[in-house]
């Protein structure tokens, strides 16, 4: 602290030169206490989760003689996930928004039948095919947002009504057929590829090397800025954890078949709204708008336009898990999947995507996603029936909210 | 200084010569059959706090939203540094350097010291289409703005929704400084806070003040208005009723002027 700070309030310090944009100050941050609570809260917010999830691995793997943790298992299951991912990916942008989109698996399974028909009775090209498909999902985005934003009618109300027409449009789309075969090889081959080694590992190896190489980076500069840095320990153990993680993971893959190319497309894309959101001027107003739209709009920001702009880019996420379920299955359905667009905002939820708006990251969505997508495999290995499957997915559902819930809040008492 | 009748304050000799940071003069504001203002003069001199202050439905918060931009005046002239000035949003009156601070503060619970400050007018990098957000230029600029302030915060990465009342108004105020302004409005920014943290928000006027700023606080708290106010007017019924400078004046002259009980009667 300077002079300014210790200055007793009774006393007239010097008058008029310490307008902001003072020059030659050295700015010391504020003493930030490092605590453990903080640190659990701060960078591994997630721990509930991660115990949840250890222990239905744990379960699984003695339950199923060992069947679990298996590669081929593990590889099968990143991959059974990856629909539920995405589609929660697009739920995340609409919650933190303090908004929902319950139209998100209508949206994909029509835009999915969009381009299922245009490459099969059509004979597109499977790329403009799946171009088509999701800028259909676009469009019914911005009417979502339209309704939600300029006309203000509440979007649990527009996304309700959607979903519903938007399968009727699916079916209206598939005719008389309650299934569409896809033959067409590139869009058969999006989901199930493996990964040679020079992608399926250059790719994740170059984006962890950045994102080491950036925090690097990140702490000379803040350093030469005079602002508190993470001590060197503290963020070794950080880089090295992600760094730890990625290669456990590349492992496993590379143990079985190689890396999915579904699996990398998702994570990938994870990556990229998570940059988007917290580095992004957009991305930064998001969370504004989430916390307090007055607020917001006071400073500025065209809140309209956000809200119609985050609907769109669900709903084209949307379309996109439509079409890798399409190519996974190698076909699409007049039947909307009843689990798949609660699965998907649970997956957010479970993660701690906040439903009020605001609050959660998009990483939320890989360790929701897994929770999710280990109970079905688990359940699926025990040669569960679908009954079962239900009920002790509701019940792992409400407890994994609740805990949620209750740390959340005990922190929330204790930064007070 | 036109309106002689009306501006008469005991130091009088300090501001004679002296042109008025912000100056209202003969505004009057209806809404329907309800006359709000009424021939209303109001100015506020660079390095001065002005407290303006009267029972509720006297016009103050009115006459507040008239200088914010949020109304604008039937009648009546706005002047900055002498200049006439057509304030009809409050983007206008942005442009001209005044300020407005209100009571539910606007502030994004879920975001940031840093966020909050710089919401809207973030700092970027531009590398043609990638532009991220600057974020260690912002947390440098943040705590440099909270220091000229005095405002002690344990880290300016925490959420505002886990600072106090006191810490919550010095961000909402902070923020405006970030804008460089000529007039700070503040709608009372002691309400509902406690004796300490009132504390801290009556020496972050006095900073505002000592940084040259001119500082209108509205209040109802005559309190705060002995400790940091250097002149009161005061409103009543539309009309502006009194003005006292703070030195020569006693809470009961002030009490009688806001009631009415000395009515119009300007002391000298």
């Amino acid at each position: 602290m300077n002079e300014v700070n210790q200055t007793p309030r009774k006393a007239e310090p010097p008058v008029a030169d310490k307008l902001p944009g003072l020059a030659g100050t050295v700015a010391v941050a504020p003493a930030e206490k490092r605590t453990v609570r903080s640190f659990l809260r701060g960078d591994l917010g997630f721990f509930p989760v991660l115990i949840t999830l250890a222990l239905i691995a744990i379960y699984f793997q003695v339950a199923t003689d060992g069947v679990f943790l298996q590669a081929r298992n593990l590889s099968n299951l990143t991959q059974q996930i990856v629909t539920i991912g995405i589609l929660s990916v697009a739920a995340v942008l609409v919650l933190l928004l303090g908004e929902i989109d319950l139209s998100l698996a209508a949206v994909a399974q029509a835009c999915s039948a969009v381009t299922a028909t245009l490459s099969v009775y059509q004979g597109w090209n499977p790329w403009l095919a799946i171009l088509a498909g999701l800028l259909t999902g676009t469009v019914i985005g911005l009417v979502n947002g339209f309704f939600v934003a300029v006309l203000r009618v509440p979007s649990f109300i527009v996304t309700l009504a959607g979903s519903i027409g938007y399968a009727g449009f699916l079916l209206l789309i598939l005719g008389r057929q309650s299934t569409l075969i896809i033959r067409d090889e590139t869009i058969r081959a999006l989901a199930p590829t493996y990964l040679d080694g020079v992608i399926g590992l250059g790719l994740p190896i170059l984006a962890v090397a950045s994102f080491v190489g950036f925090n690097l980076w990140e702490r000379t500069r803040r350093a030469r800025a005079g602002l508190k840095v993470k001590s060197p320990g503290q963020l070794a153990l950080q880089l090295g954890g992600v760094v730890v993680v990625i290669a456990l993971v590349l492992f496993l893959f590379q143990s079985y078949l190689g890396v999915p190319q579904s699996f990398l497309i998702w994570i990938g894309l994870v990556g990229a709204i998570w940059l988007m959101l917290k580095k992004s001027r957009f991305g930064r107003h998001l969370y504004a708008v989430g916390g307090n739209a007055e607020a917001a709009r006071r400073a500025g920001i065209n809140v309209t336009m956000l809200k119609i702009i985050v609907f769109a880019l669900a709903s084209t996420l949307a379309a996109f898990a439509g079409i890798m379920l399409a190519s996974r299955s190698t076909a699409v359905a007049t039947a909307i999947s009843p689990t798949l667009l609660l699965n998907a905002i649970a997956a957010a939820v479970i993660g701690g995507v906040s439903l009020f708006g605001g609050r959660g990251t998009v990483w939320a969505v890989v360790l929701g996603s897994l929770v999710i997508g280990s109970l079905d495999n688990g359940l699926d290995l025990l040669n569960q029936e679908q009954s079962v499957k239900n009920v002790v997915q509701g019940i792992v559902l409400l407890l994994a909210v609740t805990v949620d819930a209750l740390v959340r809040r005990n922190n929330a008492t204790k930064t007070r | 200084m036109a309106e002689s009748g009306t501006v008469v304050a005991d130091n009088g000799a300090d501001l004679a010569g002296k042109v008025p940071r912000l100056q209202l003069k003969n505004v009057s504001k209806t809404f329907g059959a309800v006359r709000a203002l009424m021939n209303v003069d109001f100015e506020v001199y660079a390095g001065e706090v002005v407290g303006l202050v009267g029972d509720n439905g006297a016009g103050k918060s009115t006459l507040v939203k008239t200088m914010s931009g949020a109304y604008v005046p039937d009648e009546g002239q706005i002047l900055i540094d002498g200049e006439p000035v057509a304030i009809a949003s409050p983007t206008d009156s942005t442009r001209f350097g005044v300020e407005t601070v209100y009571q539910d503060l606007a502030l994004c619970d879920n975001l940031d010291v840093v966020s909050n400050l710089w919401l809207g007018r973030e700092s970027y990098e531009n590398y043609g289409i990638m532009r991220p957000l600057n974020e260690v230029e912002m947390e440098r600029r943040t705590i440099e703005v909270l220091k000229t302030l005095d405002v002690k915060l344990p880290s300016v990465r925490l959420p505002v929704a886990s600072l106090s009342g006191g810490q919550r108004q010095s961000i909402a105020v902070a923020k405006t400084i970030l804008r460089k302004p000529k007039v700070v409005l503040l709608d009372e920014p002691t309400a509902a806070l406690g004796v300490a943290q009132t504390r801290q928000v009556l020496n972050l006027i006095l900073r505002l003040k000592e940084q040259g700023l001119a500082v209108v606080v509205i209040t109802h708290n005559l309190h705060d208005v002995f400790e940091v106010v250097d002149r009161v007017i005061v409103m009543r019924l539309g009309r502006r009723v009194g003005t006292f400078d703070i030195r020569s004046t006693t809470p009961e002259r002030l009490v009688a002027a806001i009631t009415g009980a000395e009515y119009g009667d300007v002391p000298k």
